[in-house]
Order: C-alpha cells, then sequence, then structure tokens
C-alpha cells in the first residue's frame, strides 16, 4: 500500500518534468505531437496524485498506523469525518494536497484552454508543472507521508496513533486550510498564463479573459479561507479576538491582498490598455505570495504559534521562492516595450485615478505587513539580533489605509473615466457625502467620541449610499421603462451586468466587514472572580454564577460553570463556559460561552478557580459588532457568485469610452 | 505631464505618511527575542527593556492565583521565573512542557513581568516523527488549578 502511494508519488514527480521538457521541446523544436504529449502528462500527473491522495485517505481511514503520519495525525477513536481531514493535518499529507489541488488545477487549465491557446499552452504547463515537480519532490525525496514507522526503528506493532489536536477538531479547522490552499495554489493559474501571454508576446488581452474567472473563484476560496480562521479563532482560542497579527495570518492576507489588487487593476487594462505592467506585477506577487505563505506556514521561517516546527524543507522553499522571483523580475523586465500603455492619465480626479489610488494603496498596505512579518528575519541578518514588533505597528499602518480604501470604494465605481467635472461629482456624490457626514455627527452627538470609528462609521454610511442609489436608481428606470415591479426590475438589473452590480455587493459585504472590524474600538473586558450565586454588573449584563460542576467522561476532564444573563432585569441567556483536559493528549481546551448578537457579542471564558476553592475567575468581553463581519463574509460569497454568473447581455466596451455617471450605458449587443 | 506631477505629490505625500506611521509603529513595538542564556548574560542592562524571552515551561511550576500566573522557563540547565499579570487568558497550548514565549521586562528582582504569553503545544502540528510511542504519560499537569471539590461539591445557587 505505501509503497504503491510513495511509487505513484514519485512517477507524478517524473512525468511533471518530462511536461516541462516535452512542452518546451515540443514549442521550440516545432514537434507538436511532444506538446501534446506534455498536455497527457499534465492529466496523468493528476491521476497519479489522485491515487497517492486516495491511499493516504484510506490508511487514515483504516488506520493503518504503520504509516508514520498516520499515526501521528490520526487515533481509533476519532470520527470518519475527522479522519479524512487528518490528511492535511500535518506537513506531509498538507503538501500531498497542495499538489493534488495544483494537479486538478492544471488538469482543468489544460483541458480548457488546450485549443483556443495552442500557442502558449506550452509555456503555460512548463510553468505549472516546474511548480508541480518541486512540490511532488519535496513529499518523495523529503518528506513523505508514506513513511513507515516500522522500518529500521525496531518498532513491532502500533496499536493506536496520537490524534488530532482538539483545537483543530473543529469544522471551520477541517474545512479551512483546503480552502486556503485552493485559494493559493488557484493563484499559479492566472500567473501562467500572465507569464505565457509575456513570452510569447501574444496581442491583445486574451490571458485576462481567461483568467479573470479564475482569479474571482481563487480569491473567493482564499477570502473564504480566511474568513473560516478568523471564525475558527474567535469561537475556539478563546482570546475574545479574531485576528492576532500572526506570521501565518499574514501570511494568508498577502496574498489576498495582492490578488484583490489585480481583479481591480484588470478593468484598467481591459478597458484602457492601460497598467499592464503593473497586472504583470500583481499577478507574479500574487503567486510569489502564495508561495511565500506555503513557506511561512509549512517551514517555521518565522516563529509563530502556529507552531511549525522548523523542519528540512525551509532550505528548499527559500531557493525554490528566490529563483522564482529572479525569473520573474526577468521576464517582466526583457518584455517592458510589449507592455506599453495605451492611453494616458489625463486627470486626477477620474476613474483610472481612483483605480490607481486603489492599487497604490493596497500595495503600500501588503508591504507593510511584508515589512512586519519578515522584520525579524531581516533584523537578525542585518543587525544579528531577533527582534519582532507587535499589533500596534500593524494597527497604526492599516487603519489609516483602510480608512483611504474605504473612501475609495465609495468614489471609485461612480467617478468618470478620464476626467470628472464638478456637475457630476456634485450630482453623484452630495447625497452620500451628507449621508456619511449625518451618521458620523449623530453618532459624535449620542456619544462616541473615537476618532477613526466616527470616520469608518461615516465613510461605512457613505459608500453604502453610493452602493444603495446604484441600485435604486437603474432599478427605478428599468421598472419605468419595462413596466415591472421594482424587487423584479432589480433582479434584471443586476442579470443585465452581474460583474458591476455583483462587484457592489461585494463592496457592501466588505463595508459590513469594516463594520465589524471597528467594533473593536469599543471591546470591553473585565476579569473577575465570581462566587456561587454572586452576581457582578458587566456593561450592559448583569452576571449570576448559578453553577460550577465537575465531571469525567471516556474522551475528557471537565470543569463546566453555568452563568445567568441577565438585561434590564429579564434574563436573556445562560451561558455554560468550560475547560476540558482530553485524556489521551494531555491538552487543555476552553469552551467559550458566547451570546451573538447584531449589535455585540457577550463571550465568556471560564479559567479556573482560586486556590482556596472560594471563587471562580471569568473573563468577560462584550464585543460590539462582530457579528458583521460574518454577515459581510456572507454578503461578499452572494456578491462574488453574481460575478461568476454571466451577464444576460453582453456589453460591449469601446476602448476609450466613457462609462461614467453622466453617460448612457454602453452600446449593447444581444 | 501636470497631471502627471499631482499625481506624484499625492503618492509621495500618501507613502510618506505611512512610512511616517510605521516608523513609529515600530519603534513603538520593537521588541527583542532573547534566549535565557542571552538574558542572563545581559545582567541589570535587561531591566526595563522590552523583551521576548523562549523556552520550555518547567514541568509543576505553573502556579495560578486568580488573574495571576508564575511559572519557571527553562532552556538547557538555565532557568528563569515569570510573572504573568496580564488581561488576556492564558492560550488552551500553555501547560507544563509546552514551548512558551513571554512578553515583557525584566524586574529588579530577577523575575520576569510578562504582559503577554504565546506558547505552543510541542508534540503537536510539527513534521517531526514520533521521539517515543509509548508515551510516558507526558507530565501530570491535571487541570489542578481547575479542580475545587468544594465549590462542586454545592453546585446549585
Amino acid at each position: 500500500m505505501e509503497n504503491l502511494g510513495a511509487l505513484a508519488i514519485l512517477l507524478a514527480f517524473c512525468l511533471s518534468l518530462f511536461a516541462v521538457a516535452a512542452s518546451l521541446a515540443g514549442k521550440y523544436g516545432r514537434r507538436p505531437f511532444l506538446a501534446v504529449s506534455g498536455e497527457r502528462a499534465v492529466y496523468s500527473v493528476w491521476v497519479l496524485l489522485t491515487v497517492a491522495a486516495g491511499l493516504l485517505v484510506y490508511s487514515l481511514i483504516t488506520g493503518d498506523f504503520r504509516i508514520a503520519y498516520v499515526q501521528a495525525h490520526s487515533d481509533r477513536a476519532m470520527s470518519p469525518l475527522y479522519k479524512f481531514t487528518a490528511w492535511w493535518g500535518g506537513q506531509e499529507g498538507s503538501l500531498l494536497l497542495w499538489s493534488w489541488i495544483l494537479a486538478s488545477y492544471s488538469a482543468v487549465a489544460v483541458w480548457t484552454s488546450r485549443r483556443k491557446f495552442r500557442n502558449m499552452m506550452p509555456i503555460v504547463i512548463a510553468i505549472l508543472m516546474t511548480t508541480q515537480a518541486f512540490f511532488t519532490g519535496l513529499i518523495t525525496f523529503v518528506l513523505s507521508p508514506f513513511h513507515v514507522l516500522m522500518a529500521g526503528n525496531g518498532i513491532i506493532s502500533v496499536p493506536d496513533g496520537r490524534g488530532l489536536d482538539p483545537l483543530l477538531q473543529w469544522w471551520t479547522m477541517a474545512i479551512h486550510p483546503p480552502m486556503l490552499y485552493l485559494g493559493y495554489v488557484g493563484s499559479i493559474v492566472p500567473f501562467a498564463f500572465a507569464m505565457a501571454s509575456l513570452v510569447t508576446r501574444q496581442p491583445g488581452e486574451g490571458w485576462i479573459h481567461t483568467t479573470r474567472r479564475w482569479a474571482i473563484v481563487t480569491w473567493l476560496f482564499q477570502t473564504t479561507g480566511i474568513t473560516l480562521g478568523m471564525g475558527w479563532a474567535y469561537t475556539v482560542l478563546s482570546w475574545g479576538g479574531y485576528w492576532g497579527w500572526d506570521p501565518v495570518e499574514n501570511a494568508s492576507l498577502m496574498p489576498w491582498i495582492t490578488a484583490t489588487a489585480f481583479l481591480h487593476s484588470v478593468m484598467m487594462q481591459e478597458k484602457k490598455g492601460m497598467m499592464k505592467i503593473w497586472n504583470m506585477v500583481l499577478v507574479s506577487a500574487t503567486f510569489l505570495l502564495s508561495i511565500l505563505g506555503t513557506t511561512l506556514t509549512r517551514t517555521g521561517l518565522v516563529a509563530s504559534v502556529h507552531a511549525f516546527a522548523q523542519s528540512p524543507i525551509k532550505p528548499y522553499f527559500t531557493t525554490f521562492l528566490l529563483t522564482a522571483l529572479v525569473l520573474v523580475i526577468v521576464a517582466i523586465s526583457t518584455n517592458l516595450k510589449f507592455l506599453k500603455s495605451e492611453s494616458k492619465l489625463e486627470s486626477v480626479v477620474s476613474r483610472e485615478s481612483s483605480f490607481l489610488f486603489n492599487n497604490l494603496i493596497l500595495l503600500a498596505s501588503c508591504f507593510a505587513i511584508l515589512w512586519g512579518t519578515l522584520f525579524p528575519v531581516i533584523m537578525e541578518a542585518l543587525t544579528n539580533e531577533k527582534e519582532t514588533i507587535d499589533t500596534p505597528y500593524y494597527l497604526r499602518v492599516e487603519v489609516p489605509i483602510a480608512l483611504f480604501l474605504l473612501f475609495l470604494t465609495g468614489v471609485g465605481p461612480l467617478i468618470a473615466w478620464r476626467k470628472s467635472s464638478l456637475d457630476s461629482l456634485r450630482r453623484a456624490f452630495l447625497v452620500p457625502t451628507l449621508v456619511g457626514i449625518a451618521v458620523a455627527a449623530g453618532l459624535g452627538f449620542g456619544g462616541i467620541h473615537h476618532i477613526a470609528a466616527l470616520t469608518a462609521f461615516g465613510l461605512a454610511a457613505f459608500v453604502t449610499t453610493t452602493i444603495l442609489r446604484e441600485f435604486w436608481k437603474g432599478s427605478r428606470s428599468i421598472q419605468t421603462k419595462e413596466s415591472m415591479p421594482l424587487p423584479k426590475a432589480a433582479f434584471e438589473l443586476t442579470w443585465r451586468n452581474t460583474r458591476r452590480y455583483g462587484g457592489y455587493l461585494v463592496h457592501l459585504g466588505i463595508v459590513a466587514m469594516f463594520v465589524g472590524f471597528t467594533g473593536s474600538a469599543f471591546n470591553l473586558h473585565v476579569v473577575q472572580n465570581l462566587g456561587l450565586g454572586q452576581t457582578t454588573r458587566f456593561g450592559h449584563y448583569d452576571i449570576k454564577l448559578s453553577s460550577v460542576n465537575d465531571g469525567s467522561n471516556d474522551n475528557y476532564e471537565f470543569s463546566h460553570a453555568a452563568l445567568e444573563i441577565r438585561r434590564h432585569g429579564r434574563q436573556i441567556a445562560l451561558l455554560e463556559p468550560e475547560i476540558r483536559l482530553y485524556k489521551a493528549s494531555q491538552s487543555q481546551n476552553t469552551i467559550v460561552g458566547l451570546r451573538r448578537a447584531l449589535n455585540e457579542d457577550l463571550y465568556v471564558v471560564y479559567s479556573g478557580v482560586l486556590p482556596d476553592g472560594s471563587k471562580a475567575t471569568f473573563q468577560f468581553y462584550q464585543l460590539p459588532l462582530v457579528s458583521w463581519i460574518w454577515i459581510g463574509f456572507w454578503i461578499v460569497l452572494f456578491g462574488t457568485l453574481i460575478c461568476l454568473v454571466p451577464s444576460k447581455v453582453r456589453y460591449q466596451y469601446a476602448r476609450t469610452e466613457v462609462v461614467g455617471i453622466a453617460s448612457k450605458p454602453a452600446t449593447v449587443q444581444s | 505631464m501636470k497631471t502627471y506631477a499631482k499625481f506624484g505629490i499625492l503618492t509621495v505625500l500618501i507613502v510618506g505618511s505611512l512610512v511616517w506611521l510605521a516608523m513609529g509603529g515600530i519603534s513603538e513595538t520593537q521588541t527583542y527575542y532573547k534566549t535565557i542564556p542571552e538574558l542572563q548574560k545581559m545582567g541589570t542592562q535587561a531591566e526595563g527593556q522590552r523583551l521576548r524571552v523562549g523556552g520550555n515551561v518547567e514541568a509543576g511550576s505553573i502556579l495560578k492565583n486568580g488573574s495571576r500566573v508564575t511559572f519557571v522557563l527553562e532552556q538547557g540547565a538555565q532557568h528563569l521565573k515569570v510573572a504573568y499579570n496580564g488581561n488576556d487568558p492564558l492560550p488552551d497550548t500553555f501547560k507544563a512542557g509546552a514551548q512558551a514565549l513571554a512578553d515583557g521586562h525584566l524586574g529588579p528582582d530577577g523575575v520576569f513581568e510578562a504582559n503577554k504569553i504565546q506558547a505552543k503545544c510541542a508534540s503537536k502540528y510539527e513534521a517531526k516523527p514520533p521521539q517515543n510511542l509509548t508515551h510516558e504519560a507526558s507530565t501530570p499537569s491535571k487541570i489542578t488549578e481547575v479542580k475545587v471539590p468544594a465549590l462542586a461539591s454545592r453546585s446549585g445557587s
């Protein structure tokens, strides 16, 4: 079994190398049959890796503890679902998942584009399969998931495995890694197409049209993966937060930021033929940051709470990353002429300029995070002293960036291309600006004096108004023209240009998430000792400790507290935080007592009892607006899915057309 | 060209102010990472500096008193007494034998006053092959801090 698995991976490694060689020889040696055999090798790699992954999952489910990986990451007591997810519970399995996803993406990309881009497919395949060879090489020669414990270790039989950390036994954690990987790995496809079109000097913007959907889908996976991670941290890690600016968290955020920037700036290239170099840089940056992200999570390059030990694969990753970086720089810099812009910037107050600033600010934000994340590594190299920087650094830089981004989210979509007149600005932005100011002023008089938060709420109101007005105006005009009810008109409007209105919905979701983040400015937190039957006042709540129970079951020992939560004298919730000590792994797990509400969450952590046994200690958190982060995510998800639905009518944008607020919609072709 | 000049100025302004903010953030939170021997070599020089120290939590050294927790970090033969008085609850991964990082400063009495603790469970998630299969019940880190027969026996209000 394990030999078969290892053999499949080894063959996949050889075949990816073959695919690279055959594609390049096929293209440059003008031997079409070699190029075709390169394509077939891509499919074969997928089959082989599917077999390998299937064998690993089979071993996990049947509990073949002779295999080191199975022994280290599962045990008999685990449910089959978690046995399955143990596939990516450890280093070797994660890398196998990485390879398998890459193989799947490659097979789909080759299958769907093999006729359309015959000319550049060999290069695409070469790029995809070089990466594949790197990863399959790692799991063949360095970290094999099919390593057998018995071999040479003098072990006769292995009765049971060590199990999966209880912290990871949550549904969010079970699907968080594959979601992130789908996002990370997916960024390779647009990158491969972009580089191929650059190297083969494809005329036109073909690669953008082909990869736009890829880019959106992978962006959605990244967004989902990051949000799942936040949700998990919030409900499981019991520290009352969802984001800690940890290197591994940052690693997932950075490619997301560059992917976001890319999704925006490709519009400039599609419609105006501008920012071509920039797009190449962004698509490459997303790819490189995805690899860097994998490096950070998988090799312990930077010490992190996520606790992946120092491992032997660090030098391989670093080499791969640096080589890729150099190749990308060479490819772009030798083809600069090809990437010349077709139009010029005409005004600072224009759609072009809003895109430009959006990109600048996103990239600055990404760079700030990168700097913070790699700071220990950089400083150690420069001064030979280890140093770190912490959350306040990120907040200082990222809060103003977030506010500016929020502002651009409102302005960007409505400002005219080329140049905006004062009149059109007034028509588009007078009402939203007034609404924004009114909201900020209202909250200010209502007793909120946190400047950044007030700005954020004001801007959120501003952006929301611009978006709702767009929907309202469009729907109204369809309603009167086609005499249909308003909801149907709104549906019709969205369907006619899914990309635009789906995009607005995504913006709306992001605004909701930012409102949720802003809530953290008003977090309340106390540590309190409570005796049985004692009541305390915390924030808006009266909290009474009604019971504490200790006990034990097959799986863990526990201490369980019950708290009655009252507001204005009425009981609104019974929270039951708990501490568990798992018997098998001897690891402790704190179960949070959580009451979610739209306005604020009440979050209670039970942290034990005083040595004299008189009182129990609790951490109380009052966390305003957190729910809006999750609501915002669902809106983003919905909006992105709408973007992926083909529009009912196909808009054809003339290259330099003005699609501002004052102009008519572009020509319609049925 | 005037438009491009305007762009240039705006860009410089934005990037400049961000760099300024970042510099402030760095100098405000910059923390030196020291090992326990390095810390002890620094002597009195270390007092008052923002530092991060790492090591393993010594078995049986964790003492909880309300929200104040004291424990001993060890690295080889070197030991360091740490007192944690922070607001946030300790992470679940913090237990005897775990690797822990403490952020804070060295007090004049030689006790490291930490305001933030990060911990990782040494045995999990990592790529290290299992050292010993017969799990010698890794340090009896029962939830001693949690067990309260006195309270448990009279549950109810």
